[in-house]
């Protein structure tokens, strides 16, 4: 986004605010909105509640990093949840039947991930389909092929080495792991699309992936290594699935996708690329996982989760468009001024 | 993302004319073809008893892939239409359990529809939002409704009327009741599509909205009320789910939307927006329930099944993909004007 608008009033001030700080303005509304959950249920700043919250959150955390990523170059990734499902069965039921050791099992559940990410990636960006097709394809072929291997058979904590669960549980210094290896792969992330080559090549292409190939960036490539490093955090997603749930089937993190990129569409980055960070596709995470939380903590039925999801994501790029219009606006009059 | 096809004017007419009967020859071919290895791996393929099964199981598809066809035509997208079909589904059960007769229960669904495909029209007209996002979020917003009103549990002891009209053939034919309905639509929006001033706007509002927009066409007003159909049909599908199964639940028809894009994608329509035919996607329609079907008859399972439409979906964009990077090579070969390097649908249509 261009230089920001000079606040036409208090409310024009608030809003600019408001635009450029996403993450921070997200910061905020949990915060007001946890005080609340907080004063109606006090069980909700318990170290267990509050541990279970942030271990959830960070899985889809870090696969919403990916997916911003991919979003970034104005594409989109569908398929995820399938690439953590089988990730998930693959590494569960290799443990299971004891063919591999704990960390050869995860190397090899991280490959899986990356290889699935770099087929959507040579398909999107070497055969050109466009992602939504690309991806909603293979988001149907990663799943059969999760059908094909587990038909109905599932793999239970009692089949698994114990160490694999016992990680969802382990902590750093009273900080859960999980939440420690979303923090690091989002610190990385945006260092990497701060400050190398690669991460602005990735804001020039969705941001006009014309202009980018006219300035010599190959954007096909970026949109590769997008779509690749996508795969890869996907199938981190589902190792930690798999060691959170304990209990994988064929039909383990269906849906998962809806969440994914409804964190990065509430983190901020815009759906058309080329703008936002995945600290807000992080928070994003965190905050869906609030309200998930939340909504068990004060008793409504978790069926209308799906629904109350549905308004955040509708409202989050209303919000969006209000507010790309109105600094448009205003930019346009501090133009003619 | 689409830039226009910059050959001469008598190339054009010509390579228009020839891609769109060599795409929808190509699904005739395909479906012939479909049909002989039918006959071949069983003997029960060619009976009408067979061909009601056929039918039936992609019927819901099929409806929605029209008004769909439509949408992706002006260059939007609608993904809320599963979610839509499950809340109509829900509802009706929910009405219906509440002692609600039907005939005030399936208008008040398809009102619910209606009211669905404008709220997603609306967001995508007036606040100027991806319609990719949208539908997104009323993907989500639309089946937390339908669990949120019915549940975990079913509603069933619809009367015969209503089911029959799911399960029944019209009598002494092997043609289901609900293909009554898909030909009536299809007849309808194909004659709307290719025939009226209505068709073509749809077409120049997904070739290039802004230019449409500068040529009188009312862009906005055309979206909302495709959202709107896309909606109403949607919830028809619902309609015809429920009696078709005799039940309502809140997850029925998860995972529908893939097979709709699919089968439109099939069909020849650009995801770009401009190009397609209701022909292409009826006939899309019929591959898709013929292979369905032959894979159920030689018992190959579901899993192959969900592999088969993912892999049809990516190639039915990368084959004219290549066969347009192709040609396109070829035609700067022999020093011709170079053609846009986007993606390019298949069925073209001969559009004024």
């Amino acid at each position: 986004m261009a230089a920001p608008a000079p606040p036409s009033g208090p409310l024009g001030g608030i809003l600019a605010v408001v635009a450029r700080q996403r993450e921070l303005s997200l910061l905020v509304v949990m915060l007001v909105l946890g005080a609340f959950v907080a004063i109606q249920a006090p069980q909700f700043l318990s170290i267990s509640n509050l541990t279970q919250v942030t271990v959830l959150a960070s899985i889809i955390g870090v696969a919403a990093v990916g997916q911003a990523l991919v979003v970034l170059t104005r594409n989109v990734d569908l398929s995820v949840e399938s690439t953590m499902g089988l990730v998930a069965f693959v590494v569960a039921d290799v443990l299971a039947q004891r063919l591999l050791d704990m960390p050869v099992a995860i190397a090899a559940g991280l490959l899986l991930g990356l290889i699935l990410g770099m087929i959507n990636g040579i398909v999107v960006g070497a055969l050109r389909v466009p992602a939504i097709v690309a991806t909603l394809g293979t988001l149907s072929i990663y799943r059969g092929i999760v059908f094909l291997l587990a038909g109905g058979k599932q793999v239970t904590l009692t089949d698994l080495p114990e160490g694999y669960t016992a990680l969802a549980r382990a902590n750093v210094f009273g900080i859960p792991l999980f939440f420690v290896i979303a923090l690091i792969i989002v610190v990385v992330a945006a260092i990497v699309l701060r400050q190398t080559r690669f991460g602005r090549q990735i804001y020039a292409v969705g941001s006009n992936p014309e202009a980018a190939e006219i300035l010599g960036i190959r954007a096909g490539l970026v949109t590769f290594v997008a779509f690749s490093a996508c795969g890869l955090l996907a199938g981190l997603a589902g190792v930690l699935w798999g060691m959170e749930f304990g209990t994988i089937n064929a039909t383990s993190a269906t849906g998962v996708t809806l969440q994914v990129v409804a964190a990065v569409v509430v983190g901020g980055v815009a759906i058309f690329g080329g703008s936002g960070t995945v600290v807000g596709a992080g928070l994003g995470a965190l905050f869906l996982g609030f309200i998930s939380n939340s909504l068990v903590l004060l008793r409504f039925s978790q069926f209308w989760l799906l629904a109350i999801y549905g308004v955040v994501i509708l409202a989050a790029v209303a919000l969006d468009g209000y507010l790309l219009r109105r600094l448009q606006r205003s930019t346009a009059r501090s133009r003619a001024r | 993302m689409t830039t226009a096809v910059t050959t001469s004017v008598s190339a054009r007419g010509r390579t228009v004319l020839s891609s769109f009967v060599r795409w929808e020859t190509l699904l005739i071919v395909l479906v012939l073809g479909l049909i002989w290895v039918g006959t071949t791996v069983s003997p029960v393929f060619l009976t009408p008893r067979n061909f009601t099964n056929l039918v039936t199981a992609v019927i819901e598809v099929a409806i929605i892939a029209l008004a769909m066809t439509l949408i992706i035509i002006a260059g939007e997208i609608d993904l809320s239409v599963e979610s839509m079909a499950g809340l109509s589904c829900a509802l009706l059960g929910f009405l219906f359990a509440a002692g609600i007769p039907l005939e005030v229960g399936i208008p008040a669904v398809l009102l619910v529809g209606a009211l669905g495909g404008l709220l997603n029209g609306l967001l995508v007209t007036r606040f100027g939002l991806p319609s990719l996002v949208v539908t997104l979020g009323t993907l989500a917003l639309f089946r937390g409704l339908a669990l949120g009103i019915l549940g975990p549990k079913g509603v069933t002891g619809f009367p015969e009327s209503f089911t029959s009209f799911g399960f029944g053939t019209v009598p002494g034919t092997p043609i289901p009741w609900p293909f009554l309905i898909f030909l009536g639509l299809a007849l309808v929006l194909g004659i709307v599509l290719h025939g009226t001033w209505i068709g073509r706007q749809i077409y120049a509002v997904g070739k290039n909205a802004a230019a449409a927009r500068y040529s009188g066409v009312r862009v906005a007003r055309i979206k909302l009320w495709l959202f709107v159909l896309s909606g109403v049909v949607s919830a028809l599908a619902g309609v015809i789910l429920t009696a078709r199964f005799a039940s309502a639940r809140a997850d029925i028809g998860q995972g529908m939307t893939l097979t709709v894009v699919t089968v439109v994608l099939l069909g020849g329509v650009n995801i770009f927006g401009g190009r397609g035919t209701i022909p292409g996607v009826a006939l899309a329609a019929l591959v898709l329930a013929i292979l369905g079907n032959v894979l159920r008859l030689t018992n190959i399972s579901a899993e192959i099944q969900s592999i088969s439409v993912g892999l049809l979906l990516i190639i039915s964009v990368v084959i004219p993909n290549l066969a347009h990077q192709a040609k396109s090579a070829m035609d700067r070969a022999r020093g011709g004007r170079r053609t846009s390097a986007g993606s390019v649908g298949p069925g073209e249509v001969v559009s004024p």
